[in-house]
């Protein structure tokens, strides 16, 4: 069993006990502890099922690489799924859960899939599934769906409590990785005089020396831990941060850190996570290494772990996996994990070394200890359901023949130790095999380089592949100072630590134990833990013909659980060189992907979430509206009032109130949102040609004209009116999405292809609010203000002055989108809601009647107008809508001007703007496509038309529409067919003149 | 002039540092030609402060001149001055290539105060805002989360935030969230 040793655990404190519960069982454990540590303290050493076979799980490691032992925690609104008890610490009223069980951990009815688990090999669910076809949708993929996925996800109303917080930091060089490597890292450029953020992933400095053993500078490792941490928070320049993992490297040194402040403290208040955005002019990598497991028949069943975890449950929680651990191993370093067994008062029966000449001084140190230590062995077979209860030894050469069977609880394996690459590989950096370790590292020569082809990371000790302490803390030092030099810090360093290591034996590349097992043994030696792939699944992969690592991956799911293969990629990859007789490296590895390991979806939001999830624009009248019945309509990032609801209306009803009370009387429209932009200078109105389809540099100064823009392929973008404001001053009027565009738009072309043109554009937008009066009694209200002539002669259509209305400074606008008589008014913003009052309180006895964008869409289309995103879709040219009014003949040049001649765009077959009338007055389906005879090349039914705009018209109480016709406005009272929602239902119409309200203007020429 | 009204009412936060929106201040965009001594010349003379640097502020009692763009400046003012201004501004260089516009009403204008302004506007703001990086005179146009922004420093310990009127409310929810209390960061 595991249980708590009595003494030993340097990171727990035995003094503070915790209370958890795990699967509604109560447990105990103390301050320091893991979750992990603390569940094998009350001996849980079944945690989960797997994936595919639900077969029962232990805890393998100790840190991030942990496949296996992955929590639901927390309840509510505070459940996570997917949490690694490895690293999450423990902290008092924790509640954590089992996962991918049903109906409980300990019977799973999913299990049985592992009896079939001769059927269910890789690409079983490609192969399965495949035939027959609807099945899939129908039968299969629901059945999947419900029996995958590991964790449980959130239910859909509860809400994150916690808060979450970016932070930009601007460093020279970034350490990510805080065991000694990565502090003499620090210490060698914080010496130098560069500015330095340490990073480490956990609560605790130092890594695995301190697990490990040796001297440091003739010290144990923790007493120079301790004395370089206290050197490196005396540096100003250095800033030292634990719980912060080095998440990713980006393109231009731009890195992310993952900070937990509250995971361990949940009752804490403050930010739970924060997302570290940081540049670095250099990243150093000093990210430790991974044990890896090795491949033997049985190395699922709980009990079977990692040495070095089994050997930091011990050291660092004083903790035990179990009485009696065997340990299996291909290298020098597991038989630490014996000797420390062994002292702490455990039995260890045996060691079985892979190689036939064993090991050197360590496993010299463990035979004197009076540890059995078999050379040339292998483990054949594990024993145990839900637990190991012996062990099979065979010779590594043979097939697996028994040789004797060992009785243990626990088995402590280790199949080398693979750098920790990620974080180099992340942007680019290259690797190379290394055949005496038996792994991938770094290759500085073709390291991650920067926007000058510099190379901006640099990797130390273990993740740079060096295994001895002495070998990694020279490393490191080295690397700090040439982090350093880069961004030209140069003070003198002080000599890197030096260190005693053991001498060792080489190991040897172990990828199948025995090495000659036979299917049987093959079908039972995991590779992937989470998702249950074997050795054997590797090996069909091959045979069918899968070469490609890539391919493999995909085709068996190999490292593509929620760890990422961390540690089963080099032995998958080793099986597969194996299977297609290639070396290693002509295999290549998968491509490692930023993050290092998951990081919460609250962290990537930060801050935007709640009041501030998305910025929301704001008109002046923002507040008026929202308090008197605004149905908001989002408008890019505003929001407009769609109606006003008044009472008990239905938002229909309130439309055609707004509609008929602005024919009849009077009409308020908050226009503030229209984009304005000024353009100005000597060459403005040449620009001004450029950018519209019409003439702009002739209009007089007073005078507005309606104007179309193009992009350069022709098609309508944007249009508005234009207002000449003096001889060199143009004001445009866009639509309300189109301010930024459009001002981008203009920008480019004068920043990239005009740059000797004398023009400035100024987007003013917001600087007015703008408020549009409506209606047969507008110039009654406004002479009620009064303060300028808004008279006929003086203010005609299409003109603009500068005056004052209500003691307010105006600037009057005589346009009109409705048909009616019509002003906009700008006001400086800040008295827009000031003036809004006014015209209420000056309009009430006209009945003004503040109306929504809906009123305005259907006053619009009354009168024909269009409307850019209803009759334009980014595939319209003005030609197409009969606006050739508006595209000048004599002009050289304009955006678009050439495309317009392509022959397609000249094409008489284009769909052309005409009105809709249906024979029954209803309203015809937005976007609904008339039919026309016979089929197109996939059986659909041809079209030869669409609508673009359509609305119940409270004026002339009936449907009226616009759509796009095939030889629409030739084709005048003739009746076309369009198709309803529902594919069947058909609607007759009739081609008539999209001006369906007053034809001749009269309304707004008064 | 009690008809005015700011984006976000005057709104008050006391959390990491104070937040607070300042009332209607006058700005004046200005573009021209800053190698053009005329230009310049006219323009530091109205404006009554000196040209900036890039990236710089020249700010001189109520007024000021703060650099935006390699042809782009705002002047400040106070608000009942900044359309009187603007007129003698543009009628001054009315002879050059050059444009005024008063855009007062088109920004929102909020101050932090506090130890930990930097730290405030560093995890919204991607600036480098350690001390020996950013400093009084300097000023950034970036965005700030969502939105665009522009923010100087009056002193080490008073910032000034300028962003569009639209987004004002936004902007002081998102200063209030960034000071909320037990959020200092220890970086900077």
């Amino acid at each position: 069993m595991s249980t708590r040793l009595a003494n030993g655990g340097r990171l727990v404190d035995r003094g503070a006990q915790y209370e958890f519960t795990f699967n509604g069982k109560r447990m105990k454990g103390h301050k320091g502890d893991t979750l992990a540590s603390a569940l094998l303290a009350n001996d849980q050493m079944l945690v989960g099922r797997s994936f595919k076979y639900h077969r029962p799980r232990g805890i393998v490691a100790s840190g991030g690489e942990e496949p296996n032992a992955l929590v639901n925690l927390g309840s509510g609104a505070k459940h996570e799924p997917n949490q690694r008890a490895t690293t999450t610490e423990l902290f008092d009223g924790l509640e954590a859960t089992p996962q991918n069980v049903w109906p409980s951990l300990d019977f799973d009815i999913g299990a049985v899939n592992g009896l079939a688990s001769r059927l269910l090999t890789a690409g079983f669910y490609y192969k399965m599934f495949i035939h027959p076809r609807p099945f899939w949708k129908h039968v299969y993929e629901p059945f999947i769906r419900q029996s995958a996925g590991l964790g449980k996800a959130p239910e859909k109303e509860t809400q994150d409590p916690d808060t979450y917080e970016h932070f930009y930091a601007f460093v020279d060089v970034l350490v990510v990785g805080g065991g000694v490597a990565g502090l003499q890292a620090a210490k060698s450029a914080g010496e130098a005089g560069a500015k330095v953020l340490l990073l480490e992933q956990t609560a605790h400095w130092g890594g695995r020396a301190p697990v490990d053993g040796g001297e440091i500078d003739g010290k144990s490792p923790e007493v120079w831990i301790d004395e370089t941490l206290a050197a490196l928070k005396a540096m100003p320049n250095v800033t030292i941060r634990t719980r912060t993992m080095g998440a990713a490297v980006y393109d231009h040194g731009y890195v992310l850190g993952y900070e937990r402040l509250t995971d361990h403290a949940p009752h804490v208040s403050g930010p739970r996570h924060r997302m570290w955005r940081i540049r670095a002019q250099q990243t150093i990598t000093a990210t430790g290494a991974i044990e890896r497991p090795l491949s033997f028949a049985g190395n699922d069943i709980p009990g079977v772990m990692l040495a070095g975890a089994v050997r930091d449950y011990v050291v660092n929680y004083g903790v035990s996996s179990g009485d009696r651990t065997v340990v299996v191993t291909n290298n020098d370093d597991a038989y630490r994990t014996a000797i420390t067994l062994k002292k702490a008062g455990l039995d260890v029966p045996c060691v079985i070394d892979a190689r036939p000449e064993g090991g050197g001084a360590l496993m010299d140190e463990a035979k004197a200890l009076g540890i059995r230590v078999e050379t040339g062995k292998g483990i054949a077979k594990v024993h145990g359901g839900k637990r190991v209860k012996s062990v099979d030894l065979c010779n590594q050469a043979g097939e697996g023949a028994l040789l004797e069977t060992i009785s243990c609880d626990a088995v402590a394996m280790s199949g080398g130790w693979s750098p920790v690459v990620h974080l180099w590989s992340h942007c680019g950096g290259k690797l190379n095999w290394d055949e005496e370790q038996a792994c991938f590292r770094p290759d500085a020569s073709r390291a991650p380089t920067d926007q000058d082809g510099k190379a901006f990371v640099i990797t130390a000790g273990a993740a740079n592949g060096f295994a001895n302490l002495n070998d990694a803390l020279a490393d490191a030092g080295a690397a700090g100072k040439a982090a350093a030099a880069v961004v030209g810090a140069t003070d003198p360093v002080s000599a890197p630590a030096t260190a005693t290591d053991p001498v060792t034996k080489p190991m040897a590349p172990v990828w199948l134990m025995p090495q000659g097992a036979h299917y049987g043994l093959r079908l039972k030696a995991w590779l992937d833990y989470q998702n249950d792939v074997k050795v054997s699944d590797v090996q069909l992969a091959a045979r069918e013909g899968y070469e490609s690592v890539e391919h493999t991956k995909r085709y068996t799911t190999l490292g593509m659980a929620t760890d990422q293969g961390k540690l089963s990629n080099i032995n998958g990859l080793a099986i597969l060189s194996q299977e297609l007789g290639q070396e290693i490296p002509q295999v290549g590895t998968t491509t490692f992907r930023p993050p290092y390991t998951p990081i919460s979806m609250g962290a990537i939001a930060g801050e935007a979430r709640g009041e501030i999830f998305q910025p929301v624009r704001k008109t002046p009248m923002y507040e008026w509206n929202d308090t008197n019945g605004a149905h908001w309509e989002p408008v890019g990032h505003w929001r407009r009032p769609y109606a006003y609801l008044k009472g008990n209306e239905t938002v229909h009803q309130a439309v055609d109130r707004e509609v008929k009370a602005t024919r009849e009387s009077l009409g308020l429209l908050d226009a503030s949102t229209l984009g304005k932009i000024i353009v100005k200078g000597p060459d403005a109105g040449k620009f001004m040609d450029m950018m519209y389809t019409n003439m702009m540099s002739n209009l007089k100064v007073g005078k507005c004209r309606y104007g179309l823009m193009c992009t350069e392929n022709g098609f309508l973008t944007d249009d508005g009116v234009v207002a000449r404001i003096d001889e060199d001053t143009w004001l445009c009027h866009t639509t309300t999405g189109g301010a930024d565009r459009i001002h981008a738009h203009m920008e480019e072309w004068l920043q990239t292809e005009w740059w000797d043109w004398k023009v400035y554009t100024a987007n003013v937008t917001e600087q007015y609010a703008q408020v549009a009066v409506v209606g047969p009694n507008a110039r009654k209200l406004l002479e009620k203000l009064g303060g300028m002539d808004v008279s006929k002669e003086t203010l005609p259509f299409m003109e603009w002055r500068d005056g004052t209305l209500g003691g307010f400074p105006v600037r009057a606008y005589r346009i009109s989108f409705s048909g009616e008589l019509s002003y906009e008014i700008a006001v400086p913003a800040s008295l827009g809601r000031a003036f809004w009052d006014k015209l209420l309180e000056a309009g009430a006895e006209f009945n003004a009647t503040p109306y929504g964008t809906e009123a305005l869409h259907i006053m619009r289309a009354e009168k024909g107008f269009i409307m850019i995103g209803d009759e334009t879709d980014g595939t319209v040219i003005p030609q197409d809508l009969g606006l050739n009014w508006a595209i000048s003949k004599k002009k050289e040049d304009f955006l678009g001007k050439r495309a317009q001649l392509r022959s397609h765009m000249a094409d008489p077959k284009r769909w052309k703007l005409v009105g809709l009338e249906t024979l029954d007055g209803s309203v015809l389906p937005d976007g609904a496509y008339c039919i026309a005879d016979g089929v197109n090349a996939n059986g659909q039914k041809n079209t030869q038309g669409r609508v673009t705009s359509t609305y119940h018209s409270p004026t002339l109480n009936k449907g009226i529409a616009m759509g796009l016709v095939l030889h629409g406005p030739d084709r005048m009272g003739e009746v076309i067919e369009f198709v309803k929602d529902d594919g069947t239902t058909r609607i007759k119409a009739k081609i008539v003149n999209p001006v369906f309200f007053d034809p001749d203007g009269e309304k707004q020429n008064v | 002039m009690s008809d005015l009204r700011t984006a976000a009412n005057g709104a008050y936060f006391d959390g990491l540092v104070q937040v607070k929106e300042l009332g209607p201040q006058g700005m004046i965009t200005v573009r021209g030609d800053f190698a053009d001594a005329g230009f310049t010349g006219v323009l530091t003379e109205l404006v009554g402060a000196e040209m900036p640097g890039q990236r710089e502020t020249r700010l001189n009692g109520d007024r000021g001149i703060l650099w935006m763009s390699p042809d782009e400046l705002l002047v400040l003012c106070t608000y009942a001055e900044a359309q009187e201004l603007a007129d003698k501004l543009a009628e001054a260089l009315a002879g050059q290539h050059a444009l005024v516009a008063n855009v007062s009403d088109a920004r929102a204008v909020f101050t932090l105060s506090g130890g930990d302004i930097r730290e405030v506007i560093a995890k919204v703001a991607p600036v480098d805002m350690s001390r020996d990086q950013f400093t009084t005179g300097m000023i950034r146009r970036t965005r700030l989360a969502q939105v665009a922004a522009a923010f100087w420093l009056e002193d080490d310990n008073t910032a000034r935030i300028v962003c569009f009127r639209s987004v004002g409310e936004y902007m002081f929810n998102l200063l209030k969230t960034s000071a909320t209390p037990g959020s200092a960061v220890g970086f900077l």
